[in-house]
């Protein structure tokens, strides 16, 4: 686990596995990807990178324990929701605006709580068994 | 628009009420006061006859509205409990102050008055049913209030149980009313009068009604949770357990009693419980000592005597009942504040170590003699009115068992006025743990203030009578009542009871030292009551969860896995059966392609995983598996799941990665013979199940329509080309949101699972 190897690898993966997470999480609505995998691939990234590290790294990289990113997640998910009622429509109706064309909505605030639940999930899940 | 405003304001002033009464303010009165105010104004449209009402769409597709009136019952207790509120929420605040969590008790008393408004002025079943549970839950978090202490913790369960159980009931009626009459409006139905008691269901409906709001109102053999509730802060049980929510039992029968008045058994059961209620409510206040149980047992005599009035037919005992119950809210949250005083200023509430108070308190004195007098039923104040009627109604229907416990109940009243005014504020000064005098305004001002009413309502009756009481009573028994509320009713036989009543409850005071004696020696009484019934009760119910987690759950993952498959497996066989036996697909004409050589890489996989000797090779060979199953899904054109199966996989090896240094995997298959022959017949029935399943599906016709709208929908209404994503995050959002949560509470649980487990081993270790 402590090999130099592993340990300089991470280090280089770590970036592109949260960039590329945040590329797939964005591009999702209308390519293959969205919050479920782009979570899951920067999960990865930051698993790989604490493996050789331990727990106080990861905590101190992401500046939060695991468990409060599901429940950011949760939250924003739920939030999201919330605007659909404002225009008398059932809750999780997403609303859209369209700024030069680009479709934004409030599915896009869903999907980043679906992808913060799924780091949080699986960190809290590593954790426990991260080195001190 | 003006109901649904105030109930929604109820709840949304919970943080304002949380804030100030964190701090102790007694601004913090001024939430329910301002409610009153609110709900006053409603006064002159009930008088003239009138009940607002509002309908808002809650949920359409099954006839469920969000659905409020106003009417004389509803307004009623919407006024108790807003008013008695303001005085609890004012007293509360110099009773509490310095205490721990004031935020929390705040908060959650405030959520209790609005989900009681809420149960009142509901016009809806189902809404009635969730206000109605709100009650039960923040009536669990107010008992509650010092966790620490395991008595608290054993009453706020019991009261939590026992109410939710009656609300179980009150759904199970609800849904046999709704189904049965095609409405779930509450005034639809009790205007539908005898249709109700012709449905075929209504003994059911009778019954579940009637256990819903007996364990709600403390009745007989449900009545132990109440006075356990008493270990709750003093303003709580003055509040909610004196006042208004146990009341909202008889609340719940009153509603109802248009539509059931003079069904056999509707008739049956309420006298029945209310009289047994009244009886052992009056039986074990005479053998209590503490201030606040001795109150709540009398509670229990009165909330027997509420029900027994709206189980006797006709509208004077509707007006009786209506009566009573406005008088005792107030004499009983008067002397519940009075009991509170005395426990802040003495240091104990045991009635037997206090005397002569008078002297060190005398504006406490003077309100318990006044809330005294009035439960007491004596004349000039309201009690008096409200046992005078009762005795009247009875007395019209010559009905002599019910006369002879209302005379017990009223005689056990006169006797508890007498142990809280005259015991422990008469005669001579007994020491107590503290030094006591009258606190300042904001405790003092609730219990004045009800007592004064209690008098002047006393004598001038029909301030109260006619502009609200007589049409709180309109609503119960169906009919208008021209009978005014009047304090004297000239030389009746009612009198002469009243009378003997109170003779009698003197001659109980006076030797009421050896009446306690000959009563507390009744050992079958602790032994048998429903309170140890409800413990053994509670004890098999956790001694059936050993057994069965002991049963099912023996702690090997191995026999997790293996029957949770096995049950998979034979669960195909019937659903396989019964919709036609295994059919095989058309055979596809092209079935020589690229997926072909996939699959006979799977088979391979499959047989590795098989053949592996270790953990490792194992894991290697299970990750081979997975990625051969996602490039089966890319080919198939489901680029998502192949995607998300990849990424999957990568996260399970480094999890794997972490796991395989720390716990003990890497020994060999430790498996008999005969387990793995076990073991082997699961994986070939799940292989075969699984194999029917899907050709039996694949043999079915494809119904294309619900993915002909998500192809059709996608890009206008969702503005995504991805139907994966689209459908997740915004068609079916709902369930991945509910998705989402299982996953982060299955981390957290799992977490807390793992530290667990690794505290264990390390503290084996050292």
């Amino acid at each position: 686990m402590n090999s130099p190897i592993f340990k300089a690898s991470s280090r280089a993966i770590l970036p592109l596995a949260l960039l590329f997470s945040v590329y797939v999480l964005l591009r999702g609505h209308n390519e293959p990807g969205g919050g479920f995998i782009g979570g899951l691939i920067a999960a990865a990234g930051l698993a790989v990178y604490a493996l050789p590290r331990g727990r106080s790294v990861l905590v101190a990289l992401i500046r939060v324990w695991p468990k409060a990113l599901i429940g950011a997640g949760l939250a924003l998910g739920l939030v999201s929701g919330l605007p659909g009622l404002i225009s008398n429509a059932p809750y999780l109706t997403h609303q859209w605006t369209f700024p030069g064309g680009l479709a934004v909505g409030t599915a896009l605030v869903f999907d980043v709580g679906v992808y913060l639940t799924v780091v949080g999930a699986v960190l809290t899940f590593l954790l426990p068994y991260l080195e001190d | 628009m003006d109901i649904l405003a105030l109930v929604a304001a109820s709840f949304l002033l919970a943080p304002l009420a949380a804030w100030l009464g964190g701090r102790s303010s007694p601004l913090v009165a001024a939430i329910p006061a301002s409610l009153f105010a609110g709900f006053c104004a409603f006064l002159p449209a009930v008088r003239s006859g009138r009940t607002p009402s509002e309908v808002y769409a809650w949920v359409p597709s099954l006839g469920i509205d969000a659905s409020f009136r106003v009417d004389g019952l509803s307004l009623l207790f919407a006024l108790l409990i807003t008013g008695i509120g303001t005085l609890v929420f004012l007293y509360a605040s110099a009773y509490l102050k310095g205490q721990e969590r004031l935020p929390r008790f705040y908060a959650a008393l405030t959520l209790f008055m609005a989900a009681m408004l809420g149960a009142v002025l509901a016009d809806d079943l189902v809404l009635l049913v969730v206000f109605w549970e709100l009650t039960s839950l923040t009536s669990f978090l107010l008992i509650g209030t010092t966790p620490e202490s395991a008595e608290a913790r054993r009453s706020a369960q019991q009261g939590l149980l026992v109410t939710v159980g009656g609300g179980l009931a009150l759904l199970a009626a609800v849904i046999l009313l709704g189904r049965g009459l095609g409405t779930y409006s509450i005034s639809e139905i009790v205007a539908s009068g005898s249709a109700v008691a012709a449905l075929p269901a209504a003994p059911a409906i009778v019954v579940l009604l009637a256990v819903a709001a007996f364990a709600k109102s403390a009745q007989a053999p449900f009545h132990s949770w109440l006075p356990n509730a008493m270990v709750a802060p003093t303003p709580v049980s003055a509040f909610l357990h004196s006042a208004t929510m146990v009341k909202l039992g008889v609340y719940l029968l009153a509603r109802f009693n248009p539509a059931f008045e003079g069904h056999g058994l509707w008739v049956l059961l309420l006298t029945s419980a209310g009289g047994a209620t009244m009886v052992a409510g009056a039986v074990l206040a005479l053998r209590e000592t503490d201030f606040k149980r001795l109150l709540a047992y009398s509670t229990v005599v009165s909330l027997g005597t509420l029900v027994l009035m709206i189980g006797l037919p006709g509208e004077m005992t509707a007006l009786a009942a209506v009566a009573f119950l406005f008088g005792h809210a107030l004499y009983k949250a008067c002397l519940f504040l009075v009991a509170g005083i005395v426990d802040h200023e003495t240091g104990t509430r045991e009635s037997t170590a206090l005397g002569g108070l008078r002297h060190a308190m005398p504006v406490t004195a003077l309100a318990a003699a006044l809330g005294a007098m009035s439960m007491a039923g004596l004349p000039l104040f309201f009690g008096f009115l409200g046992k005078e009627m009762i005795y009247e109604t009875i007395l019209a229907d010559t009905w002599w068992p019910a006369l002879a416990v209302a005379v017990v109940a009223n005689a056990t009243m006169v006797v508890v006025a007498g142990i809280v005014a005259v015991r422990c504020f008469l005669g001579p000064r007994v020491p107590t743990p503290s030094a006591p005098h009258d606190p300042g305004f904001r405790m003092l001002a609730g219990p004045v203030v009800l007592a004064l009413l209690g008098l002047v309502f006393g004598v001038a009756p029909w301030i109260a009578g006619d502009t609200l009481l007589t049409f709180a009573a309109q609503e119960i028994s169906g009919r208008r009542t021209d009978v005014p509320l009047a304090l004297w009713h000239g030389f009746t036989p009612a009198l002469a009871l009243s009378a003997m009543t109170l003779v009698m409850g003197v001659a109980a005071f006076l030797r009421w030292d050896a009446l306690r004696g000959a009563l507390s020696r009744v050992r079958e009484i602790d032994a048998w009551g429903p309170d140890r019934g409800y413990d053994g009760l509670l004890a098999g119910l956790q001694r059936l969860a050993v057994w069965q987690t002991n049963a099912i759950q023996n702690g090997s993952l191995r026999v997790y896995v293996g029957r949770v498959l096995a049950t998979v497996a034979l669960a195909g066989a019937p659903a396989l059966y019964l919709l036609g036996g295994v059919a095989f697909p058309a055979p596809d004409a092209g079935w020589l392609r690229p997926d072909l050589a996939l699959a006979v890489a799977l088979i391979f996989a499959a047989l590795a995983v098989v053949g592996a000797r270790g953990f490792v090779s194992g894991i290697v060979a299970a990750g081979m598996l997975g990625f051969a199953v996602a490039l089966l899904f890319l080919l198939n054109g489901a680029p998502d799941l192949a995607f998300t199966q990849f990424s999957v996989e990568a996260i399970a090896i480094v999890i794997l990665l972490a796991i395989v240094g720390r716990l003990p995997f890497r020994q060999q298959d430790a498996r008999t013979r005969r387990q793995r022959v076990r073991d082997g017949g699961i994986a070939v029935g799940l292989g075969v199940s699984a194999t029917c399943v899907l050709l039996g599906i694949l043999a079915m016709p494809f119904d294309a329509r619900l993915s002909d709208y998500f192809r059709a929908a996608s890009v206008p209404e969702a503005h995504g080309r991805n139907l994966v994503n689209v459908i997740l995050v915004d068609f079916r959002a709902l369930d991945t949101l509910g998705e989402i949560s299982v996953l982060g509470l299955a981390a957290v649980a799992a977490a807390a699972v793992i530290a667990g487990v690794r505290r264990r081993m390390s503290e084996k270790a050292s």
